[in-house]
């Protein structure tokens, strides 16, 4: 009976995984030149701020809240540092550090008052998000064009794979913070205390567990993570702009969920979440090759997978209920 | 009425403000008989949102929140524009109608749906409604084929752009559907069932209250009135935009329901200071217009306005403040928050 009920926590990141291969693969019969490494690798680089974004707000779910701030902070982020770099002349090294500082202690600051004065996460990140929007607006209104040697650099920089296939400097730093968060997440005290939290936070309090440090550091980190984001997505637009990733907290949450993380928290995988990333850049690639099919599609494509996730979830949980 | 005190001052607070900066703020004059002014115009402007958070009221009421708000929105009024697009004489007035019925029925579906997943399946109404958010806008472009579709219509614009008796038409518009809901929840059981179903939806149910229903039929009058805000949004400007049309109108009404002193956590609603809320957001709005301060300046505000409306809330806040101050201490938390 326990074995079943470890393998129906796994059913929607497995179900995200096989689905995931199958629309590859039935896009590699569809279209020519759609199976390739480098097809694949692009998802990467094309994502690679969604998935670290996407980690942090993993953590922040299966602690069983939630972070709206996400898309703000990456555009501060990018605001900040390109102010810093072309107006003021710093050194990429000093900003770099600098902004993630910045990023974590935002969420830290979102995190104690979630914790400290018992208001809702959804809230909270609310405020956040138009506290970060906003203070890119105060920076300036106008988008700043990066022209630092460092920057342009590392964003044009290919990292060679076999088989003259690359990925870029972005997709590593991504594939760094996802190994961070698997280890966090799945081998230290923080990463037990934050399932603990998302499965019953008076449980938890209860047992000992240090609940309201865990909750301002997940959230620290779900704002270190959007920071992280942001640098990469310097690198990737080579600007500042205050309207750049509107409406990315929304791709971050679907993402999460298509994964296989639950909402109600206590249960996910930063794995599942990296699929989830990969399933709508897949969506975004086939609209693509198909051409005639507008961007539009992408957005009611997405829509109808978290349906369908949300549903499989709704039926795994009632079923565990029901097995209890 | 002690709960619409702070409202109300910060109202006062905000309008005083522009009487010092702009002496001849209240003044209303008559041009053509239509009356012109400030206030006429912060009504006028703040009558979709108004709209929108009435109907957030009640599903917030729920213990719900429906984030769709923003795309149904521009589901209504694409359709509606693309339907008098298509018509051979845009200005027939059963051509509108037709329009007009057909974009808030499709309001009142997508209301259903969120009511579905929520009532009927269970699904958490922040990632219920957040399926449509994200497919919503999709649908919208679909409908306008991704263009902005630009109507000439003189019945069509009546409702955003029309005057009544020297008021603007949207002001009418906002008066009737505060009435029908005013009278149907406080003259009728249903605004009870409401709240009884926000503070327990299992007990409620127990109680003999059809919760399942209660729950379709809010989120169907937040689709309607989110249809109609768009309606009016829409003719304003006598165009559809799938991608702009109601952005970030589901974080404002959420907005205007909280600083109304309606309790995110359901089971009470107050539908008087859920006006206020939005008339106070639309005034702060016009007020930074109007001081010159860069518009993009109001998110910042709106956003410590939000933590200090929910600190305000918040007893765990409250009781440290006064705990600090009966200690005589200086409360240097309140750095950290601000």
């Amino acid at each position: 009976m326990s074995k079943l009920r470890i393998g129906s926590q796994f059913v929607p990141a497995l179900v995200t995984m096989v689905l995931f291969c199958l629309m590859f693969l039935a896009a590699s019969a569809q279209y020519t030149g759609f199976f390739s490494a480098q097809v694949f690798l692009n998802l990467f680089i094309d994502n690679a701020f969604l998935i670290i974004t996407a980690v942090g707000m993993t953590f922040v779910i299966i602690s069983g809240g939630i972070d709206l701030s996400v898309g703000s902070v990456i555009a501060l982020t990018t605001m900040i540092s390109a102010s810093l770099v072309e107006h003021h002349g710093w050194s990429p090294m000093v900003v770099i550090p600098l902004v993630l500082v910045i990023g974590s202690l935002f969420g830290w600051v979102m995190g104690y008052i979630i914790h400290e004065y018992q208001i809702q996460p959804f809230i909270v990140t609310l405020a956040g998000m138009f506290l970060a929007r906003g203070l890119c607006y105060v920076i300036s209104i106008e988008t700043i064009t990066i022209t630092n040697e460092t920057y342009t650099a590392i964003s044009q920089a290919k990292v060679p794979l076999p088989g003259g296939n690359y990925v870029s400097i972005s997709v590593v730093l991504a594939l760094l913070v996802v190994g961070l968060a698997i280890y966090l997440a799945h081998y230290t005290k923080f990463g037990r205390n934050t399932y603990a939290i998302g499965g019953s936070e008076s449980s938890a309090l209860l047992m000992g567990l240090p609940v309201g440090r865990t909750k301002i550091l997940v959230y620290t980190f779900s704002g270190f993570c959007s920071a992280m984001a942001g640098v990469v997505f310097t690198f990737y637009m080579l600007s500042g702009y205050g309207l750049h990733a509107v409406g990315l907290e929304l791709d971050t949450i679907a993402a999460v969920v298509i994964g296989g993380t639950l909402l109600t928290g206590g249960v996910g995988y930063i794995a599942g979440t990296l699929f989830g990333v990969l399933i709508q850049g897949i969506i975004q690639t086939i609209i693509m090759f198909e051409g005639t099919l507008s961007s539009w599609w992408t957005k009611i494509a997405i829509g109808i997978l978290l349906f369908l996730f949300i549903l499989l979830q709704r039926v795994l949980v009632s079923r565990k209920a029901k097995a209890a | 009425m002690k709960r619409l005190t702070w409202p109300l001052v910060t109202l006062a607070v905000l309008l005083l403000v522009n009487v010092i900066y702009k002496p001849d703020f209240f003044s209303i004059t008559m041009v053509d008989g239509h009356l012109f002014g400030s206030l006429i115009d912060i009504l006028n402007r703040a009558a979709p949102l108004i709209l929108v958070a009435v109907g957030m009221t009640l599903v917030i009421a729920t213990k719900g929140i429906d984030l769709s708000v923003g795309s149904v929105i521009a589901i209504s009024g694409a359709l509606a524009c693309l339907l008098i697009s298509k018509s051979e004489d845009a200005s027939a007035l059963n051509v509108v109608l037709i329009a007009v019925g057909a974009a808030l029925l499709v309001s009142v579906v997508s209301g259903l749906w969120n009511g579905l997943l929520v009532g009927g399946i269970g699904i958490q109404p922040i990632v219920a409604t957040l399926i449509l958010m994200v497919a919503g806008r999709g649908i919208a472009q679909l409908v306008t084929d991704g263009q902005i579709i630009t109507i000439s219509s003189e019945p069509y614009s009546f409702i955003g752009a029309g005057y009544l008796a020297g008021l603007p038409f949207s002001i009418f518009i906002v008066a009737f559907v505060l009435l029908v809901s005013a009278l149907l929840t406080r003259r009728t059981a249903i605004g009870l069932f409401i709240e009884s179903v926000g503070c327990n939806p299992e007990a409620s149910r127990l109680a003999g209250i059809r919760s399942t229903f209660v729950v379709f039929l809010v989120y169907m009058f937040c689709g309607l009135c989110a249809g109609i805000a768009g309606l009016i949004l829409s003719s304003n400007v006598s165009s559809a935009d799938g991608n702009n049309a109601g952005l970030w109108y589901e974080l404002d009404a959420i907005l205007a329901v909280v600083i109304g002193g309606t309790s995110l956590n359901g089971g009470r609603f107050y539908l008087a200071g859920t006006v206020l809320g939005a008339l106070i957001i639309q005034t702060l709005t016009t007020t930074i217009y109007s001081l010159g301060v860069p518009p993009e300046i109001t998110l910042v505000v709106k956003a410590v306005v939000v933590l200090l409306v929910c600190l305000i809330g918040s007893e765990q806040f409250r009781s440290k403040w006064k705990k600090d101050k009966a200690a005589g201490k200086v409360p240097s938390k309140k750095e950290v928050t601000a």
